[in-house]
């Protein structure tokens, strides 16, 4: 009888603690637990740390425009993550977005994707429509960001008005002028005459180098200053019958054959290497890719390159990002005076004397910052003078959802051109069936 | 088990005084219940943890992921789907893509369990000679499994760089050219097959060698005493012996290289890693997954390349049993 008590007592207790722990267990490992996200964004003493996720270069570190927000506003500091590659980025984000946690307070996006996110995220982000002055802006930098419900979702970083970045030294190798206004004179006559100007360089480069890093940063070139690209105005996908894609791929094809071109895909290692080493003359030059160009080159090789407009004179727009405040965050309300902070006038044209990305607001041309703004790095180029006048002339592009995935499966198949001597036909062939598996 | 010992029904049946009091007695039949109800419930509550994870982990996502394999979802709206059958296995099965990453996934699985599995029974029978510091040499062959395949494979990509790689300098000493390793179609697959056998080779020897040390000596003895050599008593003896190991290993590597993911997306890294190469030559069927799930933003799609696996594992799993019921019937 008292084994029999004293196992009635102690078991079914053993039993149910036993499996109430264990479902505990297994409830919070399966996430059914309570969350402490709830607490607020800000400290005993009203302390905040605002997270700004970006990728590849957005110049504020270079700046110390951190640190000097924190010393305008004590109570808050910033903290970037970067992610070099937005190929890596951009599907992170999406995850974030869908799940709605891990996002940072300031999210960069690329105008690339833009299109893509004010189409199907835009209930996500903060509308800035009333906190940035939009009417400062190139008009259509401000139109690419704004959702169909007149939101402003993103505020414009930079814009990547297009000039050319050639490197003196390989150029005098080679027997070609050096000085900025003749090396235009010789690309007036567009792309095909920068073709030309690379068969000329072919005849005595330095052994080992390459007129160009890539074909592929021409054809987004061609692209850029064509009216027509990925998408007409009615977001239909057009780039298979697109006057200024077919013009870009032939150019490219032709740059392929001829054996111009180093054939790197741009950003990668081997392209680091590339500047580093200075086996490319001449790289096609966004605003935002002085940046690159200095960063990977390094100190060794500064004032070997110099800068000069782009071939032809039609303007043309490459690149630029924004910068969106999450909903989700603790402190919209903060972090969205930061983006404000970020890019006003004054903050732009550090961005753009540190590392020389273009400003997007127009408020900051003329300050002196960007109008007498030179690039010691590429043997003291006028850099304000040669953006500032291709950016107010840029026309307004149609963008769609895709535009990012199209250019990158072109530039893949151009590589494989250039690399591996794939015949343009089954190089076209491999890159709609990439599109089209992405836009399907 | 449970025929070992009384179960409690049996106590509560037991013959009670009837002298007790009502409340008592109420009290006694209570408990009784409760030990009923603890004896049939309490196994299956040990056991609820077990089904709880699989079922969150295991069973729903692989319902889930074959329910969104039937309709059209983008990244960009998971909230938003849109039924369309069969239309996804359709897309991928006549993707070419989706070919080559099944052949690259095989050609892979092939050129690095071989000689991992070759080179794994080797090692074991020199580990289990008696050995000076033995365990020192079982710790060793088992570190590489100890690293995560990221740094692994980041440290690999290094070696087979094509600029400035360890193997390149390497050759060039020797007098050989550079070899752009991972642009080929056949040095890349040969680099991811290197990390791989790297990091599982020692993982395989510790299991053979567990399975050769419980060979009966007198077997070896006996052998030795018919005059047959080591060769012949690893070929004769070992291997024979060690026939269902052998085919345990098997199937976790064919399970392993099925599943290859963090090696080829790491050894270009980037946005060539995430399409396995420029032509896609060293894509296997997890980048191909990843990459239209993630890259391309089509979940749909990428679900029903995770069905496609799971029936391609499937298959390979009935090809083993067959094999094995064959070995074992020719073994007696």
């Amino acid at each position: 009888m008292r084994i029999t008590r004293s196992v009635a007592r102690r078991r079914p207790r053993t039993a149910v603690v036993a499996t109430t722990g264990l479902t505990v267990a297994a409830l919070l490992l399966t996430g059914c637990g309570g969350s402490s996200d709830s607490d607020k964004g800000a400290d005993a003493n009203g302390n905040i740390t605002l997270t700004v996720a970006d990728f590849g270069q957005f110049g504020y570190k270079e700046a110390g425009l951190f640190e000097k927000y924190h010393e305008l506003n004590p109570k808050i500091t910033v903290k970037e993550d970067t992610t070099a590659e937005e190929k890596n980025y951009y599907p992170k984000l999406l995850q974030q977005l869908n799940s709605g946690s891990g996002l940072a307070d300031v999210q960069g996006i690329e105008v690339g994707r833009i299109k893509e996110i004010v189409d199907t995220k835009a209930d996500s982000f903060a509308d800035l429509s009333k906190v940035i002055g939009v009417d400062e802006w190139v008009s259509w930098k401000a139109k690419q960001a704004t959702a169909p419900s007149g939101a402003v979702i993103g505020a414009g970083t930079d814009i990547g008005p297009m000039s050319l970045c050639y490197n003196r030294e390989l150029f005098e190798k080679a027997g070609l002028p050096t000085e900025r206004d003749e090396v235009a004179k010789l690309t007036e006559g567009g792309w095909e005459a920068y073709l030309a100007l690379g068969e000329q360089y072919k005849k005595k480069a330095p052994s080992g180098t390459y007129f160009m890093d890539s074909a592929s940063a021409m054809f987004n070139a061609v692209v850029s200053s064509s009216p027509e690209q990925y998408y007409d105005a009615s977001g239909k996908p057009i780039y298979q019958e697109s006057a200024g894609v077919e013009k870009g791929w032939q150019l490219a094809a032709q740059a392929a054959s001829k054996k111009l071109t180093q054939g790197l895909a741009q950003f990668e290692d081997q392209w680091q290497a590339a500047l580093r080493k200075s086996t490319v003359a001449t790289v096609v030059c966004p605003a935002w890719m002085a940046g690159q160009i200095s960063t990977y080159a390094g100190d060794a090789n500064k004032g070997k390159w110099d800068i000069t407009s782009a071939p032809g004179n039609t303007s043309a727009n490459w690149g630029g990002s924004f910068l969106a405040v999450p909903k989700s965050g603790k402190n919209v309300d903060e972090a969205a005076k930061l983006v404000k902070w970020l890019t006003a006038p004054e903050q732009q044209a550090a961005v753009f004397k540190a590392i020389g990305v273009f400003p997007s607001n127009q408020g900051a041309y003329e300050l002196p910052d960007v109008k007498n703004a030179t690039l010691p790095y590429f043997n003291n180029a006028p850099i304000g003078q040669i953006y500032a006048d291709g950016a107010k002339s840029i026309p307004e592009a149609v963008l769609g959802p895709k535009d990012g995935v199209i250019k990158d499966s072109i530039s893949t198949q151009i590589n494989n051109m250039e690399q591996r001597g794939t015949s343009p036909d089954d190089a076209w062939d491999a890159a709609v069936r990439t599109i089209d598996k992405a836009i399907g | 088990m449970a025929t070992s010992t009384p179960t409690r029904d049996a106590y509560a049946k037991a013959p009670r005084p009837s002298k007790k009091e009502p409340t008592d007695e109420r009290r006694q039949l209570w408990r009784s219940r409760l030990w009923r109800f603890d004896d049939k419930a309490s196994p299956y509550a040990y056991i609820a943890p077990f089904f709880l994870i699989f079922g969150a982990f295991g069973l729903y996502p692989l319902l889930y992921t074959g329910w969104i394999a039937l309709h059209r979802v983008s990244m960009t709206g998971l909230d938003s789907m849109e039924w369309v059958g069969w239309e996804n296995f359709d897309k991928i099965l006549h993707d070419p893509e989706f070919w080559t990453s099944v052949s690259n996934t095989f050609l892979i699985g092939v050129i690095s369990t071989v000689p991992q599995l070759l080179m794994a029974l080797g090692l074991a029978h020199l580990l289990n000679y008696r050995l000076r510091a033995s365990t020192f040499w079982r710790t060793i062959i088992l570190t590489p499994y100890a690293t995560s395949v990221a740094s692994a494979a980041l440290v690999f990509a290094l070696v087979f760089r094509a600029d400035g790689g360890l193997l390149n300098w390497t050759l060039g000493l020797v007098g050989f050219d550079p070899v752009n390793w991972a642009n080929g179609h056949w040095t890349s697959k040969l680099a991811i097959s290197v990390i791989v056998i790297w990091r599982w080779t020692g993982y395989n020897a510790l299991i053979y060698l567990a399975a050769m040390q419980a060979v009966p000596n007198d077997l070896y003895e006996a052998a030795s005493l018919d005059g047959a050599s080591r060769w012949q008593q690893f070929r004769k003896v070992t291997i024979p012996s060690l026939r269902p190991t052998i085919l345990f290993t098997i199937v976790i590597s064919t399970i392993g290289s099925m599943q290859l993911f963090g090696e080829p997306l790491l050894l270009e890294g980037g946005a060539l890693g995430a399409t396995g190469g420029n032509e896609n030559q060293y894509e296997t069927l997890s980048i191909y997954l990843y990459n239209y799930g993630w890259n391309l933003g089509h979940l749909g799609p990428a679900a029903a390349v995770a069905w496609a696996m799971l029936a391609l594992l499937l298959l390979i799993a009935a090809a083993n049993w067959i094999v094995g019921r064959f070995v074992r019937t020719s073994a007696v």
